[in-house]
């Protein structure tokens, strides 16, 4: 098996960006020099592009996946891409950048390691490097990458691209973002995007592809406190596993060991791990995300929901949670309505006791007036539960520090939250 | 110790994770098996995530009449490995009540029949979950498809108005009548698939490995013989050393020249394809939305 690489691993990133910025191009140009676009695919979106009465090859058709995104030209939904090189396999979840599709970019950041940031270097920092940069320090993303695009466009000018770097470090203080690069790149021509720019020799660091494959994303789980949501009873009735009851979820955080003391919540009972069990045998150690089957030494009453933990390290019990939250849903947040509440495997009802404030993307400016929530909102609400919930702050751990809103009525997923 | 999966463990877990998730939430879930290997690769995964129970749902093929033997033959013996319960869905059956009406002329072929028959057997066996084989790298609408994807009452996709999915939160409420399809393994590539069957060494049908076969060399890919392949004017059978890249219905399978006879050269020959697997599916080539609005009528 030595021409197969097994042991690179996975980078999931977010990409943001309004049309005319140069996203597409820049995800097309590391689609295509990663050579992850086949034949067949370039063939339909060149027909496409000459049907369009385009002389060059709109990348952006690679991407825009739904006929009414084509139609209209604009990316409207998160759209996920991948590619791999020798070192790394790369998961891109394509958002648009505009405004009213704040919650699509919130959908594809909640689940990234890192995001890139594009500013066209003709217009530096402007409303929307703002709005996407706070979205990815609210949803945690935990590296930045910020690329000045269309370098091409200003002579590959040193100056310009210092002033964009400092401009956009004196916003950035305002974020909590812990790494941050810059690149200066031209998507278009493929300057630092993959190869070396010859053009833009003042630039010591490394091209955007070097920086995507090396940055170091190990720590982005946290493997100190030991969390893990029970999703699904595992119960054979079979003859060989007659009693057997293994407790199945995803770890979600710190490392579990047979032998560790644990606590169940809500009940408060505590027990030994007895064994950590997978269809490949009895592991050693789990860790986050990895999916296993927990059994522990005394027979406890354990369902789905239920979180374990260990006994001088647990979640915080709440029955009032604070988030800051992101409305998805056509129809305004209803003050007074019932919502269910959904944290990791535990769904429990919830009502509002308090909007504080609304954040103005653009600005960061708190408007504590105004306090209808609408589509794209982003808000800091207070919520009471019919039923306590086993949270981490989601600074700390953004699996329990997450929660969704289903409203009642319609099944409809209306609101992404952080735990404060 | 370093606390890091490879990339093939993080999407197993990630697979795993939404398996389970699928039992917690529906009543009734199934698999849809079409005996190729995305499905093979879930049903594996599903062995894992109930592992020491059998996994809690039925496998659901949707049978178009027009199978690969060998596809047959090796479905039959998994479901015997497996103690698994084995539901089919026929197009034949569909057919012959007067459901759905056979399509005539040049490409005439029975896929799109089976989005009728798929949807009677998610009613009578009142399926609220189908997990399904698709990857979103495999084509444009799929690339929009959430984990959990709703369907209304009448099996339909709305591609614009889906729910939102953050992070590994999956809803799965829904009224009744209504039904989910849910894609464990959204985020593999074809790629991963292929490195994954050979690290777990799964076995899969001998259509995939290089072999002789006649054939018919139509709309740049080769078309097996069968009884139900129609010559057309100046088409004549060859013999040729293929393999299949993908597997569906034999009418509309095409295979490519390879002498790839192991998991280790297939993987070899997919990481230097220059076409994408299903450029040899004839069902999808019907127009730059033939995916899209085949799933939105109810499609896999």
């Amino acid at each position: 098996m030595d021409h197969i690489d097994n042991t690179s691993d996975l980078l999931r990133f977010t990409t943001a960006g309004s049309v005319d910025d140069g996203k597409s191009t820049l995800i097309g140009r590391l689609l295509y020099d990663s050579k992850t676009i086949f034949e067949d695919q370039l063939e339909i979106v060149q027909q496409a592009s000459s049907r369009k009465g385009l002389e060059h090859i709109d990348l952006s058709l690679l991407t825009d996946g739904l006929r009414s995104e084509r139609e209209q030209g604009i990316t409207i939904d998160v759209a996920y891409r991948y590619f791999a090189t020798p070192k790394r396999k790369f998961i891109i979840a394509d958002t648009p950048g505009h405004i009213q599709y704040t919650r699509n970019m919130v959908t594809g950041a909640s689940t990234a390691n890192l995001a890139l940031i594009l500013i066209d270097a003709r217009k530096g920092v402007i409303e929307q490097t703002s709005r996407h940069s706070f979205i990815a320090s609210l949803l945690r993303i935990p590296h930045l990458i910020v690329c000045v695009n269309k370098m091409d466009l200003v002579d590959y000018d040193q100056a310009t691209y210092d002033k964009i770097v400092a401009d956009y470090i004196a916003f950035a203080s305002k974020l909590d973002v812990q790494d941050i690069q810059f690149v200066p790149i031209s998507a278009l021509h493929g300057e630092n995007v993959v190869n070396r720019s010859e053009k833009m020799d003042w630039f010591q660091g490394s091209t955007l592809l070097n920086s995507l494959e090396t940055v170091h994303i190990t720590s982005d789980h946290n493997h100190i406190d030991c969390r893990m949501p029970v999703q699904y009873v595992i119960r054979p009735h079979s003859n060989e596993f007659h009693d057997y009851r293994g407790y199945a979820g995803r770890i979600a955080g710190g490392v579990f060991k047979p032998g560790d003391e644990v606590v169940v919540l809500p009940s408060g009972f505590q027990s030994k791990i007895k064994s950590i069990d997978t269809f490949d045998g009895e592991v050693a150690e789990a860790f986050a995300p990895m999916s296993v089957s927990i059994t522990l030494e005394d027979d406890i009453d354990v369902t789905r929901g239920d979180m374990i933990a260990r006994p001088n390290n647990q979640p915080t019990v709440c029955q009032e949670v604070e988030l800051m939250m992101c409305w998805l849903d056509n129809k305004s947040l209803n003050p007074t309505g019932k919502y269910i509440l959904r944290h990791t495997s535990n769904e429990v009802r919830a009502k509002v006791k308090e909007v504080r404030y609304k954040v103005d993307v653009n600005t960061l400016h708190k408007n504590e007036y105004d306090l209808e929530i609408k589509m794209n909102d982003i808000a800091r609400v207070k919520l009471r539960l019919a039923k306590p919930i086993f949270t981490d702050s989601y600074s700390k751990n953004r699996i329990t520090g997450s929660v969704i809103l289903i409203d009642e009525a319609t099944n409809i997923t209306v609101a992404s939250g952080m735990v404060i | 110790m370093k606390y890091n999966l490879d990339h093939l463990r993080e999407l197993e877990s990630e697979a795993i994770y939404v398996l389970r998730e699928t039992a917690a939430q529906f009543e009734r879930p199934s698999l849809l098996f079409s005996g190729g290997k995305d499905s093979i690769v879930i049903t594996h995964l599903a062995r894992k995530a109930f592992y020491p129970a059998k996994f809690p749902f039925p496998l659901v093929h949707i049978d178009t009449g027009h199978n690969f033997p060998e596809a047959l033959a090796f479905r039959d013996a998994l479901v015997e490995k497996l103690g698994a319960t084995l539901i089919v869905g026929s197009v034949q059956e569909s057919i012959d009540k007067g459901d759905v009406q056979e399509e005539t002329g040049k490409n005439a072929s029975r896929n799109a029949l089976q989005t009728v028959t798929l949807l009677d057997a998610i009613e009578s066996n009142k399926f609220d979950a189908c997990i399904g084989g698709a990857r979103r790298d495999e084509e444009k609408a799929r690339a929009k498809e959430r984990f959990f994807s709703h369907r209304d009452d009448f099996g339909q996709w709305d591609p614009k108005n889906q729910r939102p999915e953050l992070w590994n939160m999956f809803n799965g409420r829904h009224n009744q009548g209504e039904h989910f399809r849910v894609f464990p393994i959204s985020n593999w590539t074809e790629m991963d698939i292929w490195q994954y069957i050979l690290m777990e060494n799964i076995q899969i049908p001998s259509l995939y490995f290089s072999h002789n076969r006649n054939v018919v060399f139509r709309d740049n890919t080769f078309l097996p013989e069968s009884e139900f392949l129609v010559l057309r004017e100046n088409e004549e059978v060859v013999n040729k050393q293929i393999r299949f890249r993908t597997l569906g219905d034999i009418t509309i399978t095409g295979g490519l020249e390879s002498d790839a006879d192991t998991l280790a050269k297939i993987v070899e020959e997919v990481s230097v394809a220059r076409q994408t697997e299903r450029g040899n599916r004839a069902d999808d080539k019907r127009g730059e939305a033939a995916m899209e609005d085949r799933k939105t009528q109810g499609y896999f």
